[in-house]
């Protein structure tokens, strides 16, 4: 592109903004309007998919050590242990330990003293077994029991699949609506475009008549698209972030939200701002490029 | 330079419009196209100007063989034309200087170019008082030949004028062809297409007539005396 075209289509594309005002503020405000409904729902779907990991993180399956192993050879397994795949962190509990947390927990049941009175040979000496990706529970199960001096274990795989379901399914929702909406994002702009280079048209056949080429005649209309959709873009990240700080607000001032955490603005804002002006400009000039493309013909 | 040999060409509702037309006109030639409507005398100017493509023959235009040429092409061969119409198709919302300019912008002319350029056409046009002023400020006449200067800005090898003087009256038009004789006897080919045909007896140039998509007439240095047209 030479220098003094990339002020001209700069200066044409930004003019024609002004020149079909109306249309470009309905571009714009449906850009924010779909923006901000896929950045809103993304960023549900950010925040769910942070809490899961943090409960999947907290979900852990215990491995108990063959009774016959002494202390030193039950805690020589945790080498091994950590080495099968989808093992994110291993910690040992002595039976002694067990014991102490187990009288612990039932401390405010009615039989306490029942359980604080258990021997703790009752229990085993056991490794708690955390695991990167839950949805492999089952097969990280069978590694570690493979393992030699591991006897038994004690899980609740339907919990795990539980909370796979439930980040799948929002997953899978999110993407369908910031496909929907991308798209329609994309017509709206296209239909803008449109209108810019019918009302146009003459001016497009007199310049294909002079000898520009396509891409010099689709040049201003790329770069209005692209302007609208980074400017539209723009506008839709600050709306995003209010948006976001008054829910962010209102579930940590909140009773019924305590246990949800909300991940703070300043630590996605890059993200977000990539994320919205990357699909600005790709809406945009995709749009415009699928207008321009019937009256470039002449 | 333009040759057009046995050129046959059928639209897609079945008209046929040209049935083995053979012309050829040579550079700094002006040239007279006359005939009835309906004649084929726009399909010519499609065809040359590569709007149009025909069903046979074979298509010169300054170099550019019109029958292979690479649709990428067709740009650059567009630029050796300067088109002009009958409705000048000037556009409203830009001065004069910045509807000279927009044409030099579509050849990708830097600043400075069309700094240097756009004085001089006015000035051969005679509006270098009006660059500032809109079409809708000026005349007829004065608006055709803006669309002149329109077509000459870019230095054209040739300028095709359809039905230039259409909407002028009369000594308006007389006008406008003296300045295109005047452009021709600088260097550039010349095409008019008209029917006026008490301007054409004017000049002693070339006359081409084209009666149902075939050429009936063609004198060099004669003038137009097919009264039945």
């Amino acid at each position: 592109m030479k220098r003094y075209n990339f002020g001209y289509y700069f200066g044409e594309g930004f003019r024609s903004i002004f020149t079909h005002g109306l249309m470009s503020f309905v571009a714009v405000f449906m850009i924010v309007a779909c923006l901000l409904i896929m950045g809103s729902f993304s960023l549900v779907a950010l925040n769910l998919e942070r809490e899961l990991g943090n409960l999947e993180r907290d979900n852990e399956f215990l491995a108990f050590v063959d009774e016959s192993y002494t202390r030193e050879q039950a805690m020589e397994l945790q080498s091994r242990i950590e080495m099968v795949n989808n093992v994110s962190g291993v910690s040992f509990t002595t039976k002694e330990q067990a014991q102490e947390d187990y009288a612990a927990k039932y401390a405010s049941d009615q039989n306490a003293a029942l359980y604080s009175e258990l021997p703790a040979e009752v229990f085993r000496d056991r490794y708690s077994v955390h695991m990167e990706d839950l949805s492999l529970i089952q097969e990280t199960i069978d590694a570690v029991e493979a393992i030699e001096g591991i006897d038994g274990h004690q899980a609740a795989p339907e919990v795990a699949e539980g909370f796979v379901l439930v980040r799948n399914v929002a997953t899978a929702v999110a993407m369908i609506l910031i496909v929907l909406l991308l798209l329609i994002s994309l017509f709206i702009i296209y239909n803008t475009i449109k209108l810019g280079t019918f009302t146009r048209r003459e001016e497009i056949a007199i310049m294909k008549m002079c000898g520009a080429t396509n891409g010099f005649v689709r040049g201003p209309f790329v770069f209005e698209g692209m302007i609208l959709g980074l400017f539209g873009a723009v506008v839709a990240f600050f709306c995003q972030w209010g948006v976001y700080a008054l829910i962010a607000q209102a579930i940590e001032t909140g009773e019924t939200f305590q246990l949800i955490t909300v991940i703070p603005f300043g630590e996605i804002w890059p993200k977000v701002l990539g994320v919205f002006a990357g699909t600005g400009l790709v809406v945009g000039t995709g749009g415009s490029v699928m207008a321009i493309r019937k009256f470039l013909q002449v | 330079m333009i040759r057009l040999l046995d050129i046959q060409k059928t639209y897609d509702n079945g008209t046929k419009a040209l049935k083995g037309v053979t012309l050829n006109i040579e550079d700094g030639e002006f040239v007279f196209l006359v005939g009835p409507s309906g004649s084929g005398k726009s399909t010519i100017i499609k065809l040359i100007t590569g709007e149009e493509h025909p069903n046979a023959g074979r298509i010169m235009v300054n170099g550019y063989n019109l029958n292979s040429i690479h649709p990428r092409q067709i740009p650059y061969m567009r630029r050796t034309l300067g088109v002009i119409f009958q409705d000048f198709r000037l556009i409203d919302k830009k001065t004069v200087g910045e509807n000279l300019e927009f044409a030099m912008r579509a050849v990708g002319a830097s600043t400075r170019e069309i700094r240097k350029r756009i004085p001089y056409v006015l000035d051969l046009v005679d509006l270098s008082q009006k660059e500032d002023r809109y079409p809708s400020q000026l005349s007829g006449g004065e608006q055709q030949r803006v669309a002149i200067a329109r077509a000459l800005v870019n230095n054209p090898d040739m300028i095709i004028a359809d039905e230039p003087t259409g909407n002028l009256d009369p000594q308006r038009s007389l006008e406008i062809m003296t300045l295109l004789e005047k452009i021709n006897e600088l260097g550039t080919t010349m095409l008019v297409v008209t029917h006026a045909k008490e301007l054409v007896n004017r000049f002693t140039k070339r006359v081409i007539a084209i009666e149902n998509g075939r050429i009936f007439s063609d004198e060099t240095g004669g003038y137009y005396k097919h009264e039945e047209i």
